[in-house]
């Protein structure tokens, strides 16, 4: 800002350093894209581009590839877990703000962000030891012997229960994504001016009137905006989800079947693709996430700026 | 400032050099199924010898993959590669131990080397044709074992294996439909099932799932008590996994050094032949002449003094004639 | 009254269910911690940090090499990822404040901390072990560090923009250059802040596995060349954890719990810090 003090060599040379340095994080962006999309030609030019994401086929031996498979995969645990994830932390937000006695806050917000600190690693191990068993041996059988019954809703639920599945993967990010959308939802609900709150307690309504009339609304992009943060986060989880998700690359209706996402094949293929086109191909699954969660990223960033401009005045 | 900088420079210089003192490393990746023999034997030599050779079970397709990229010493492959390949690639191949690919198989009170299967079964399990444990075709097979009526989970790898393709091989020798659905390879397209990660993730997986079959090498069924199945060989007999029907099927092969000991070993014709047999190979990478010098060195250290661990863990050390034209291999190449 | 009565179930209703869900998000993290605990306090034995892994099937041996591959990994990682990141962060908050580059830098960073870290290790594979000819170290911490400088950019703007101007007025009327103001009086000013934002850093990159997978590889033997492929705790539990054999599963679950409460702590203490220097937030 003070332009007029870089005439000092030294002060230049400073600011250029940082300059260099804060420009990395474009070079970074820029040079994973053009790593990933110069990896990935070889499996562009062969199978296009609408032709490999609507393809399903995932066949090493014929060494033909596409992506319909594992986006499949990607897209169900994803939105599965947000499902699973977002009513539970919004009521969460709630809480912190709304209804808990004062000296709770702090601590429980503390103790729902310290899951957001546990390494992804260990929801896996965890979800392979301890939940998946839980799974297969109560909540799925539990699972098929009532909502299983019914006509269409039922199709979800066949199959043997081996908690090695899409329900199993998906809750287990869920519960990797309950704080980050929590801790958002909060900062969300926490901007609502108090005064517009008073006055409503004022004219006699009820708390959750003022949660679901006054700060839910005034909120709502912020929470969106935590919502979509969380969906781009749980595109891009690898190890949560390797565990407990059965590698299988297809598409299925059953929710108790092993499936594969785009991070999981990335994980277990990388280092052993035999083939180039192989290896090609897997590069080209690592751009479509990479564009994925970007897009979904800057989309959340989006909201979160409005939700923040909007009410900062 | 500069004090830190200089510091800086000097400790990634260390560490670059492991402080100089780092001993002769090592480092070979891919097949899964001779880790357990191949660590064995890396922990021994290490002791006697004080060179680390670091082995990572990735999976044989890994094993090639990281070969021809030339990121590590050796790459292990279960699967042969064919002399041309080997042309292209400029690789040199060789082979280290025979083994067997066992059928396991997680049914509560079955016990090891109970269940009878034959290629037909197996064949038609992995295509989901046969989707219940008591299943007409199975209890034909065992008619004193009480099968459950419940659904078979079929687990099967998802990484690029060598084992996938000496049992696929297998599957596809035996098995028309088989051969015509699916094919044979390191990888491939799976009719049902579930995929794990290496002959560990296998046996794991079918540690943890009920009324599950999956298939390894047997050293992993041994290690971990998994239950293991006999199978009808081409002779029409019954065999069990072990030491001696291992023995009888690499007996049946003769590799050629010329063909860079390209063999298959399934469905060998002896009479007590176990039919999933094979052996697994190293590969290394023509040009790299120094660090195979060192792999050669370790393995011939290994031919002469790691049979013993082999057989304790049922591994089939090669013979000694083998052995001998192995060693003429090494020296045709100049690495010996 | 019945309106009333009505509005009075609703309100009750809706406390209650958004109770339940703070105490489901409770209960997980009780539940694992608490597994990883019981789990984890098996395996824990001296010889588990002093030695290193036996061949697979065989009882004993440790993870040393691990848990010095994974603190040199994550050292060199911090060594490159911090300034890299302090620097940035200089330049958005103090030459670039305001600017429409620094919006722009500091919305991108927010994304990169997101970005899918698998996709890191695919990128450095490609840029970091295939030309150099083999897995080595300093690819795995070069990952890493990528992960660590978006985090550290945007803490140190943040905590850089909370340093009030007037400071830095008062350095200029000295005659103090920008840079030595930046220097001897921002950063001191920041250094907490900075500081926690570091700490948060090496949390994330503490527990990462992904990216590590085909970068530093992994190594049954100790070694501290980071030229050679290394062992890293991660990598190993992934290994063990989805191996069959029992002794693996045990050491694990202990692994886990070493490295569950380093980043707890490393979390915790981040948080102590702030509250402690800039009051409740």
């Amino acid at each position: 800002m003070p332009g007029f003090l870089k005439r000092d060599p030294l002060d230049f040379l400073f600011s250029l350093i940082t300059a260099v340095a804060s420009l990395s994080v474009i070079v970074l962006i820029g040079g994973i894209l053009y790593v990933l999309v110069s990896e990935s030609s070889l499996s562009i030019k062969k199978f296009g581009i609408l032709q490999f994401i609507l393809s399903t086929e995932w066949d090493p031996v014929r060494e033909v590839f596409g992506a319909a498979s594992t986006l499949f995969g990607t897209l169900v645990t994803t939105v599965l877990s947000l499902l699973f994830a977002v009513p539970v932390a919004v009521g969460i937000a709630i809480f912190i703000t709304e209804i808990a006695p004062n000296p709770l806050k702090g601590p429980i917000g503390t103790a729902v962000e310290l899951l957001a600190a546990i390494p992804s690693i260990i929801y896996g191990m965890w979800g392979l030891f301890t939940l998946a068993p839980i799974m297969a041996n109560y909540i799925e059988p539990a699972l098929q012997s009532t909502v299983g019954r019914m006509p269409i809703v039922g199709r979800l639920f066949e199959g043997t229960p081996m908690g090695i599945d899409l329900l199993t993967a998906s809750v287990i990010l869920s519960i990797m994504i309950i704080p980050f959308t929590a801790s958002i939802a909060r900062d969300a609900f926490n901007l609502t001016p108090s005064i517009v709150k008073e006055s409503a307690y004022a004219v006699g309504a009820t708390k959750w009137e003022v949660i679901k009339d006054v700060v839910l609304p005034y909120s709502k992009l912020g929470v969106f905006g935590g919502v979509v943060l969380s969906l781009g986060r749980a595109l891009g989880e690898t190890m949560a989800v390797a565990f407990v998700l059965g590698n299988k690359h297809q598409i299925t209706g059953s929710l108790l079947d092993a499936a594969a996402t785009i991070t999981v094949s990335l994980a277990n293929e990388f280092t052993e693709a035999d083939s180039d086109i192989y290896l090609s191909s897997l590069y080209y699954l690592a751009l479509i996430l990479f564009l994925l969660s970007f897009v979904t990223l800057a989309i959340s960033k989006l909201f979160l700026l409005k939700a923040e401009r909007r009410y900062s005045r | 400032m500069k004090r830190i900088l200089s510091l800086v420079f000097v400790i990634v210089v260390l560490f670059s050099v492991g402080f100089v003192y780092a001993a002769e490393t090592l480092n070979g990746a891919g097949a899964t199924f001779p880790y357990p023999v191949y660590s064995a034997w890396a922990y021994e030599y290490y002791k006697q010898t004080g060179v680390r050779l670091n082995y990572q079970s990735i999976g044989s397709g890994g094993g090639v993959r990281q070969i021809i990229n030339r990121t590590v010493d050796f790459g292990a492959s279960d699967a042969p590669l064919k002399p041309e390949r080997l042309q292209k690639e400029k690789l040199l191949q060789f082979p280290t131990v025979i083994g067997g690919v066992v059928l396991i198989v997680n049914i509560p009170k079955v016990k090891p080397a109970e269940l009878r299967l034959d290629a037909e079964a197996v064949c038609k399990i992995f295509l989901g044709q046969i989707n219940t444990w008591d299943d007409k075709k199975i209890k034909e097979l065992n008619p004193s074992i009480k099968l459950p009526n419940k659904k078979v989970t079929v687990i099967h790898r998802s990484d690029g294996s060598g084992t996938t393709a000496i049992f696929t091989t297998y599957l596809s020798d035996a098995c028309a439909a088989w051969k015509e659905k699916v094919g044979a390879g390191k990888a491939v397209k799976w009719p049902v099932g579930i995929g794990a990660k290496g002959n560990e993730g296998v046996a794991n997986y079918v540690k943890r799932v009920k009324y599950s079959i999956g298939y390894v090498e047997f050293a992993y069924a041994k290690q971990n008590r998994l239950t293991y199945t006999l199978l009808k060989n081409p002779a029409g007999n019954f065999v069990e996994p072990k030491f001696e029907t291992f023995q009888d099927a690499a007996a049946s092969g003769s590799f050629d050094p010329d063909k860079h000991f390209y063999l298959w070993l399934t469905n060998a014709p002896g009479k007590k032949a176990w039919p999933i047999s094979g052996a697994t190979f190293i590969l290394l990478a023509k040009e790299k002449r120094d660090s195979n010098i060192k792999t050669v060195r370790f393995f011939d250290w290994a031919f002469k003094n790691g049979d013993e661990i082999a057989e304790r863990l049922i591994y089939v050390p090669l013979p000694e004639p083998l052995k001998e034209k192995v060693r003429g291999y090494w020296r045709r190449y100049g690495i010996y | 009254m019945r309106i009333y009565r009505r509005r009075k179930m609703e309100n009750l209703f809706a406390l209650v269910l958004s109770t339940i869900a703070a105490f489901i998000g409770l209960f997980w993290l009780i539940f694992i911690l608490a597994d990883v605990l019981v789990h984890g306090l098996k395996g824990l034995n001296l010889s588990l940090f002093l030695q290193d892994p036996a061949p697979p099937g065989i009882e004993g041996g440790g993870l040393r090499n691990a848990f010095v591959g994974q603190l040199l990994i994550t050292f060199f990682a911090t060594l490159m990822g911090v300034p890299l990141g302090v620097l940035g962060g200089t330049f958005l908050a103090e030459y670039a404040r305001g600017r429409k580059f620094a919006r722009v830098i500091s919305i991108l960073s927010d994304i990169m901390v997101s970005v899918p870290s698998i996709v890191i290790g695919t990128f450095i594979y490609a840029l970091l072990v295939k030309p150099v000819g083999h897995f080595n170290g300093w690819a795995g911490a070069v990952a890493l560090a990528i992960i660590m400088i978006p985090v550290v950019l945007r803490t140190t703007e943040d905590m850089l923009s909370l340093v009030p101007w007037t400071l830095r007025e008062a350095a200029f009327a000295l005659g103090a250059p920008y840079y030595k103001v930046i220097i001897q009086v921002v950063y001191r000013g920041a250094a907490t802040g900075i500081l926690t934002g570091v700490l948060l850093s090496i949390a994330r990159v503490a527990g990462e596995t992904a990216p590590l997978l085909f970068t530093s590889f992994n190594n049954s033997f100790f070694s501290i060349n980071m030229n050679e492929p290394m062992a890293s705790l991660t990598v190993t539990i992934f290994q063990y954890a989805m191996g069959p054999y029992e002794s693996w599963h045990v050491q694990a679950w202990a692994a886990s719990l070493v490295i569950t409460l380093f980043i707890l702590f490393i979390t915790i203490l981040g948080r102590v810090l702030i509250r402690w220097r800039y009051g409740k937030r």
